[in-house]
């Protein structure tokens, strides 16, 4: 008699079927994950294994030996997470065989990510998968299936426009600078006001590699904080013709009702560096910085409107893209899962 | 000789080629992809060029006992050939991909232009030069110093576009491909140094040679050739001192070269006769 075949599954929950209340509950911390791993391990016939754990899913990809396994993961990943059984079956899914690599290209390839086509995701994937390769957890059906994702993810990345532009304001903002001076290592950035949005955009600009950082406060004491934080420098508004004439990059994000550089200022400071560009973003409502100053030359100001608008652009142009890469996906997978069913038994 | 194997053919093979790597790199820019294998293709096709093009120019240089540089064809051919070899050059060191598509544009334009403007090609006869190879050295480096400055051109055309680009907010199709301002300003500095250089080095040797024979040279070609070399100097200083930059500049920089072109015509034509001085021992 032939031995029954296996099946190639994915079990879990994402953004797309799940409210957030119910990815609250799902979400795996470490000791969790180890306690979950540990059921899986000791569940029969489950051959292999990988946990996918981010903060928009939680999904489990594996091979077993018969549909009975499927149902007893099920309960313990209910067992571990708290989840009842009636919102798991709501929330949740299950997929078999062929869709469950298609699933899994589509994820590592950023299509089935809350904004499309980030490539956060491929690095998750990549980091589950060698934590359950340095722990035995996978085999020659997951390796296989897993190693045939990245490749696919990379194509897309290579071949296709998923990813292309920038889609938060202030990565919009640092992809900007990148086309004013190429490299940002040996730029200046200034940050006028040590609100939040001024930070999250010191941490894009440092995640590209910014050379330095000033933050600029009405007082001292707030710029030193923000500062220590950020690793930058601390000024004050005082000393602002100083520093804006130092500066690469200002980004400006105060709650001051009159424009905080004027075109005046930016004038004077052009002036003191003629060759260098100037790069003004102005993140405040109302605006910090005069419009006026985007007529000077070598002056380049955009304003929140301006990068929201390019940030919808590229999401726009993301989604364009992505009926191109659900066909190269569907390609791939059709290429695969013949050499991947026969691992798994079915007959041909 | 086989027709197939003229000096004219083989110069139309070559701007056929540079045309297919501009249509390729138009097509991949207009899809907006810019993938290591288009742009294998993209140069393939302008090395290819570049290599026919040199066949022919070769040819021709066979024919006239020197380098071809005897009329007006030749020398837009020779210009758009240097063009093609600072390429290789510049767009190799600073990874610039937009850099190909507009040289093969160029290129195109320049290698097309000069076979169909069947007057351009009319003969001076053989050694234009006479036996004197400082005044053929002289020659080339001149023409080579405006392949220089046409690729300065074009990067400043780019720099343009890129600074149009994020005045105006236009940041898609081939701006989306453009080299940073601050790239292209340090491309076009350096682009400057270099033509200045070489056409300073070969002012220099003519001038050695032209003062043993003040009538071996027309006054219009004299005036003509040190007002381009003086404005494109004058040019270096004032970027130099920064009171020439960005915007500006580039917009300088592509206006001289036109004029620097039309010049051209008047300097070819007002060659009248042959040095044949030899060096001195």
């Amino acid at each position: 008699m032939e031995p029954h075949p296996s099946v190639l599954f994915l079990l879990g929950a994402s953004h797309h079927t799940a409210p957030l209340a119910v990815r609250e509950k799902l979400a795996l911390d470490a000791t969790r994950a180890a306690i979950l791993a540990a059921r899986l391990q000791q569940t029969p016939g489950v051959r292999e294994f990988t946990l996918l754990n981010t903060c928009n899913r939680v999904e489990i990809y594996g091979v077993a030996q018969d549909g009975d396994a499927l149902s007893v993961l099920q309960n313990a990943l209910c067992e571990t997470t708290g989840v009842s059984h009636a919102e798991f079956e709501s929330a949740g899914f299950l997929r078999h065989n062929h869709d469950t690599v298609a699933h899994l290209f589509s994820v590592a390839s950023g299509l089935d990510s809350q904004i499309v086509g980030e490539t956060e995701i491929l690095g998750q994937v990549k980091e589950a998968y060698d934590h359950a390769l340095a722990r035995r957890w996978t085999g020659p059906v997951l390796n296989r299936v897993f190693q045939k994702t990245f490749q696919a993810a990379k194509h897309i990345r290579t071949h296709t426009a998923i990813g292309a532009g920038q889609i938060s304001v202030a990565t919009v903002a640092v992809d900007l600078a990148g086309r004013i001076f190429g490299d940002l290592a040996p730029t200046k950035v200034l940050v006028v006001g040590a609100g939040e949005i001024g930070l999250k955009t010191v941490q894009a600009f440092q995640s590209r590699g910014a050379g330095s950082i000033t933050i600029a406060s009405r007082t001292l004491a707030r710029a030193e904080e923000a500062a220590a934080l950020a690793g930058g420098w601390a000024t004050t508004l005082d000393d602002l013709p100083d520093a804006v004439a130092g500066a690469d990059i200002i980004a400006s994000s105060t709650s001051s009702p009159d424009f905080v550089l004027t075109r005046d200022l930016i004038a004077a400071s052009v002036k003191r560096r003629p060759a260098r560009p100037l790069f003004l973003i102005d993140l405040a409502l109302p605006r910090d910085v005069d419009p006026a100053a985007a007529q000077l030359a070598n002056v380049f100001l955009y304003n929140l409107d301006d990068l929201a608008e390019i940030a919808e652009e590229n999401l726009a142009q993301r989604e364009a893209e992505v009926a191109k890469c659900r066909a190269i996906l569907a390609e791939r997978t059709a290429a695969l899962w013949p050499q991947v069913a026969h691992s798994l038994g079915h007959a041909r | 000789m086989s027709p197939l194997f003229t000096d004219r053919a083989l110069l139309w093979v070559s701007a056929l080629l540079y045309l297919a790597g501009f249509l390729t790199g138009l097509g991949a820019l207009t899809r907006r992809q810019a993938s290591a294998s288009l742009r294998t293709v993209l140069n393939s096709f302008l090395v290819a060029g570049w290599v026919v093009q040199m066949a022919g120019l070769y040819l021709r240089g066979t024919a006239v006992g020197g380098c071809p540089l005897s009329n007006t064809f030749e020398i837009v051919q020779f210009v758009a050939w240097s063009a093609m070899v600072l390429y290789f050059f510049v767009g190799t060191a600073f990874r610039l991909s937009v850099l190909g598509l507009f040289t093969a544009g160029y290129a195109t334009a320049l290698s097309l232009v000069s076979l169909l403007v069947g007057r351009w090609d009319v003969g001076h006869g053989d050694r234009i030069f006479g036996p004197n190879p400082w005044i053929e050295l002289h020659a080339a480096l001149a023409v080579f110093s405006y392949g220089v400055f046409g690729l300065l051109a074009l990067t400043s055309l780019m720099h343009l576009l890129q600074n149009w680009s994020l005045k105006h907010k236009k940041l898609n199709g081939l701006f989306w491909f453009l080299p940073s301002v601050v790239q292209l300003d340090q491309i076009n500095y350096r682009m400057l140094m270099l033509g200045v250089l070489l056409l300073t080095f070969s002012l220099g040797v003519g001038a050695a040679w032209w003062v043993r024979d003040t009538a071996s040279v027309d006054l219009p070609k004299l005036i003509m050739t040190v007002s381009v070399w003086f404005v494109y100097l004058v040019l270096l200083i004032l970027r130099w001192r920064s009171r020439l930059v960005s915007a500006r500049f580039a917009w300088v920089c592509l206006m001289m070269f036109l004029v620097a072109l039309m010049s051209l015509g008047p300097v070819n034509s007002s060659r009248h006769h042959e040095v044949i001085l030899v060096p001195e021992r």
